[in-house]
């Protein structure tokens, strides 16, 4: 017997028809699968958010990358926000969000410590929700823990169903991916059902359906780092639509599987081979060249 | 896939494949080699080559050479490290052809001991790694779980030798490869298990007449 693909709409049924919530639903399929305690997981999940902490943090600093692209850029961010024109466009919690996300983008360019999730090029998307919420919603760390579990879990079912990688399925897979597990994970922390769990997951991959993989050089860089506040901000934006009480007419795994056919159908050059996209603008070639020339030198 | 490899792993960025794998393939190289590194001759090829400056994959090369893990936070200096620890390096950009991955590496390697050995691997995604040959052996090393590597003679018996070794210590073997330069020549055998091998066991398995060299790979995931 072909084993059943692992579904959302499933899970969020379930947990709804027993009453329960997508946290408490998930943190116990996930001891049994992972054959642990629930203390155990929430543990591993506290170690993973200080690393994230820690991320935001060496990003804020100012580190710039080693091939000297990228970096200062959340910095800029929060020393603009303390000037006194500043002018702000975004609330307080989006702006934060924006500015961790990248945060933690530049601290990976810049090889620092970071946690892959889903994938390193877009560790920012999680800790810029996650982090932005904790302040600004006074969230508990156990909050935060479930919540972890909670995108975890929305992760699993897009590897399955779809793929985290954007080599397979374009950056709609990767950054696409991370906002859809901060987006359900938001909703289930701020008191959302978990049908709104579903919603969010829905609406961030109708908004970044067909987002392309396109690295200037190859490197983990450009476009990679603005990508993952965009993204964080994306994942508030769909929080936002669910915890109103509006419904997404496609469902959460429709929406998933429909990112993978998008992604099956973008040529290869669009798919972190730096073969297409802004990787091959003319400012990206001639700064590849330069890099090119200058490692081979 | 479960939680664990989602919300995971703990890594230096910034490329799983670049980065966290590169650390992987040194280690596997260092374990197969069987002795601290001395002197290592690193030949990169295609993506590798054209980008490991920008990825850092020259200085996690040298990181898993020297046995630290992916999460290091000492990886963008490990050239510094390396230099202190006698660790003598150098880069060169190789050719493999078109049926090589796009992330492979070729290291030469020399021990403390005076050993030398020949490591081809690649960095297939996501931080997976496949070493795939071994002083021109063709073999398949993942890291995934802790291993065994054999060089031994090309013999009745052999196989049944080691294995009863293992299961007499209470080791399940969870895959197991066999090579062989031709019948009666040189041989090698990879066994993957699902637990740590002892240094008695692996001893007892070197004691065994036909049996030339034999090495444990500690799991690097």
């Amino acid at each position: 017997m072909k084993k059943e693909m692992l579904s959302l709409n499933n899970w969020i049924e379930e947990a709804t028809s027993r009453q329960q919530n997508l946290d408490d639903f998930l943190l116990e399929y996930n001891t049994r699968e992972l054959e642990c305690s629930q203390n155990d997981l929430l543990a591993k999940m506290y170690s993973m958010l200080e690393v994230m902490e820690k991320s935001v943090q060496t990003g804020l600093m100012g580190v710039r990358s080693r091939s000297g692209l990228t970096g200062g850029d959340a910095k800029k961010l929060v020393e603009a926000v303390g000037c006194s024109q500043f002018i702000s466009l975004l609330g307080d919690k989006a702006l934060d969000a924006v500015i961790y996300a990248m945060a933690v983008g530049e601290c990976n360019a810049a090889m620092g410590r970071i946690v892959a999730a889903p994938t390193a090029g877009a560790s920012g998307v999680l800790p810029g929700v996650f982090f932005s919420l904790k302040k600004h919603c006074q969230l508990s760390d156990e909050i935060l823990a479930r919540g972890l579990v909670v995108a975890g879990s929305i992760g699993l079912v897009i590897a399955e169903r779809a793929s985290l990688a954007g080599a397979t399925g374009g950056c709609q897979a990767e950054c696409g991916s991370a906002a859809a597990m901060a987006a359900g994970a938001a909703v289930a922390m701020l008191g959302g059902t978990p049908r709104q769990v579903g919603t969010a997951v829905a609406v961030v991959f109708k908004n970044i359906l067909g987002l392309v993989c396109d690295p200037v050089a190859g490197l983990v860089e450009v476009p990679c780092i603005k990508r993952n506040g965009s993204c964080a901000l994306q994942a508030l934006l769909a929080a936002q639509l669910a915890l109103a009480g509006i419904s997404s007419f496609i469902p959460a795994d429709e929406a998933i599987d429909a990112m993978k056919s998008v992604g099956d159908s973008l040529p290869c050059a669009l798919k972190e081979t730096a073969g297409g996209g802004m990787a091959i603008t003319p400012t990206a070639l001639a700064w590849a060249k330069q890099y090119f020339a200058k490692a081979r030198g | 896939m479960n939680l664990i490899d989602v919300i995971g792993p703990v890594m230096i960025g910034p490329s799983s494949s670049h980065t966290a794998g590169a650390v992987r393939l040194g280690l596997l190289a260092a374990s197969i080699l069987g002795a601290k590194p001395v002197k290592a001759e690193i030949h990169l090829h295609g993506s590798f080559a054209e980008t490991y400056q920008g990825h850092g994959t020259d200085m996690a090369l040298l990181a898993g050479l020297m046995g630290w893990m992916p999460d290091d936070e000492r990886i963008p200096c490990a050239a510094e490290y390396a230099k202190a620890n006698g660790l003598v390096y150098s880069y060169y950009k190789i050719d493999l052809g078109n049926m090589a991955h796009p992330n492979t590496v070729l290291f030469k390697l020399t021990g403390v001991d005076g050993s030398f050995c020949e490591i081809v691997g690649s960095s297939v995604g996501g931080g997976q790694v496949k070493v795939t040959e071994i002083d021109g052996f063709p073999v398949e090393l993942t890291g995934r779980l802790p291993a065994i590597l054999t060089v031994h003679k090309d013999t009745r018996g052999v196989i049944a030798l080691v294995t009863s070794t293992l299961a007499n210590a209470g080791v399940n073997i969870a895959t197991m490869r066999l090579f062989r330069s031709d019948k009666g020549g040189m041989a090698s055998m990879v066994i993957e298990c699902d637990q740590a091998v002892p240094q008695e066991i692996l001893n007892l398995i070197g004691a065994l007449q036909q049996i030339h060299s034999v090495r444990f790979i500690a799991s690097v995931l």
